[in-house]
């Protein structure tokens, strides 16, 4: 039985990837996500400059998932070359996805130009940032136009593959991705957290977040990201890195089946620690065990009507 | 998990810039476990929990930044803080420890005084070796004796007690006495001291580190440590010392909001 996935020419040992945002900020973190079983990673978004991100408190959980507002916080591209480099050290074997981000067009070039002098195998746009370009200052994620302009402007720069990660706060998530792909995206990451949403502690009478508003994922993310990835699967051709609310291994089978090749793990480690990876890879093959599946990759796409059952044949 | 908005019952001071506040909440933590102290529209920090009982518990607050500042300056009995934990691994308790040796400076005087009062509930013997730079900023020096622990008292100008560091202290009861366990919490070059002399004396030993944090809870990976990646407020804060001995940052560095490498005196390593 295979768990492996071959993903854009990348090998990943098996199907799970650390999301960006969770345990990405050092590459020692990084590799013991790998000690732990997750079969690739996604480092913490990059932006040029450092940013120490928001005030505390900045992530809770709350019945339905989690709520943050950590700020994108990060020592900026060039002084995080060493975590790149401790982490390619420790796990050759575990593919590298580094995260960049960008306040505009140019920044995000330039960031991206600096990204593909790193030991990463990939490299995936945060368009869940807001774009100052944009008069309302909108994320890329949100508008086709802007998710275009932004991935043919990074494709310039790198050979190496880009997958574009979307926000789930738009309607027309098929068609953006349409757009990324037109302009050379050679995968998609979905989705990135939704809202933003908020939650008010009675006593203080405020918001709990320092921000106020953060992005919410988890649990209550499930049902929107499964959604959203069964959209995409429709419009484009290229492979998919499905995230948002994977929770336990039944969760990364539906993902999977809605037309992921890979998941994004986050939250589940804020419900399972680091048994998370192992927990879902364990269902996985438990499940392609007693259901018949020689392969993950036959999982991919079930769900839709046209999907062929491999084991028909 | 929620965070507990709970009204501080007691504030007393201990010295200037120490204060000990009380909230009525069975919290039921390990020693060395810590809470998330939310201070509305100024910060959230990691703050050690102290003295327990059945229906309180106590917290120790040094003023060193905006944070704590606001919480010295603003906060009155009947005022609220945002709690939320316990989190983390607290310090081990359940060897056959019967003589231990607690090393404690400043805000690791907490969880020191935690420790102590689990010991002594065991019946285990307690050396606490008091740090401070003099005389009038020791804390909790009553408590532990109170606990029946024998006290050692060190100050840097020699007000009080041996002149000079905890470790010195430490040095020369090692010299005189045997110990199962050594304990600390505390200044983190004086914490990689202790580890080094429980190393050379081959006595278990525990230290517990603080770091910059944001979940508190084991996702966000602020606090993670080089070279493992464990995490201070999941995996830890309380480490066996020879894991802690294992880590390059351990006494040399830490990293900044940014996650910026800072060395412990303050310069950037970068």
């Amino acid at each position: 039985m295979n768990l492996s996935v071959n993903f854009c020419g990348i090998d990943f040992p098996n199907p799970t990837v650390l999301a960006s945002g969770y345990l990405g900020v050092t590459g020692a973190s990084l590799a013991n996500c790998v000690k732990n079983g997750c079969g690739g990673v996604t480092a913490k978004s990059l932006f040029m400059d450092e940013r120490p991100g928001n005030a505390n408190p900045t992530v809770l959980t709350y019945p339905g998932g989690i709520i943050n507002a950590v700020g994108l916080c990060g020592e900026g591209i060039k002084e995080a070359r060493h975590e790149f480099e401790v982490y390619a050290k420790k796990c050759p074997n575990n593919p590298l996805i580094g995260s960049i981000a960008g306040n505009n067009i140019k920044e995000l070039v330039e960031v991206a130009e600096i990204m593909d002098s790193y030991p990463v195998d990939m490299i995936e746009l945060n368009f869940s940032c807001p774009n100052v370009d944009d008069e309302m200052g909108r994320p890329f994620a949100c508008d086709p136009g802007m998710t275009a302009e932004g991935m043919k402007a990074v494709r310039k720069v790198t050979k190496k593959p880009i997958s574009v990660k979307l926000s789930p706060n738009t309607p027309l998530i098929g068609l953006i991705a349409q757009r990324a792909e037109a302009e050379g995206a050679d995968a998609i990451t979905a989705v990135n957290t939704m809202g933003p949403g908020m939650l008010i502690d009675i006593y203080m009478r405020k918001p709990i977040l320092a921000n106020k508003v953060g992005g919410v994922g988890g649990m209550a993310l499930k049902p929107i990201a499964l959604r959203c990835v069964y959209d995409i699967y429709k419009n484009v051709q290229i492979p998919i890195i499905g995230t948002g609310g994977i929770s336990n291994g039944k969760d990364a089978i539906e993902m999977l089946m809605a037309g992921a090749n890979l998941l994004g793990i986050g939250s589940a480690l804020a419900y399972h620690d680091m048994k998370a990876f192992e927990l879902i890879t364990t269902k996985i093959h438990d499940f392609m065990e007693e259901e018949g599946f020689m392969d993950v990759d036959e999982l991919v796409g079930l769900a839709h009507e046209d999907a062929v059952d491999p084991r028909k044949f | 998990m929620t965070i507990l908005s709970l009204k501080v019952t007691d504030i007393t001071e201990e010295n200037p810039y120490f204060k000990t506040y009380t909230f009525k909440h069975a919290l039921n933590a390990k020693p060395g476990q810590f809470v998330m102290v939310w201070m509305p529209d100024v910060d959230e920090v990691p703050m050690s929990i102290g003295w327990q009982t059945d229906n309180e518990f106590k917290i120790g607050i040094f003023k060193a930044g905006d944070c704590t500042t606001a919480i010295h300056e603003k906060i009155k009995v009947g005022d609220r803080l945002g709690i939320r934990g316990p989190f983390g691994e607290g310090f081990d308790l359940i060897k056959d420890y019967k003589k231990i040796v607690l090393v404690g400076g400043g805000c690791g005087t907490p969880p020191m005084l935690s420790v102590a009062q689990s010991a002594a509930e065991k019946g285990i013997k307690i050396t606490s070796i008091i740090g401070a730079r003099t005389e009038d900023l020791l804390i909790y020096e009553k408590e532990f004796k109170e606990l029946g622990c024998e006290v050692l008292v060190s100050t840097d100008d020699g007000s009080k007690g041996h002149k000079g560091f905890t470790t010195e202290m430490l040095e020369e009861l090692l010299g005189k006495e045997k110990a199962d366990c050594i304990m600390t919490c505390g200044p983190e070059i004086m914490m990689y001291k202790v580890a080094q002399m429980a190393k050379e004396n081959k006595i278990d030993c525990q230290v517990s580190l603080e770091r910059f944090m944001k979940c508190g809870f084991g996702i966000c990976g602020q606090c993670c440590i080089d070279g493992t990646g464990l995490r201070v407020c999941k995996d830890g804060p309380v480490f066996n010392a020879k894991v802690a001995l294992q880590h390059q940052e351990f006494g040399k560095y830490h990293r900044s909001a940014s996650g910026r490498r800072i060395d412990f005196s303050g310069q950037s390593c970068d």
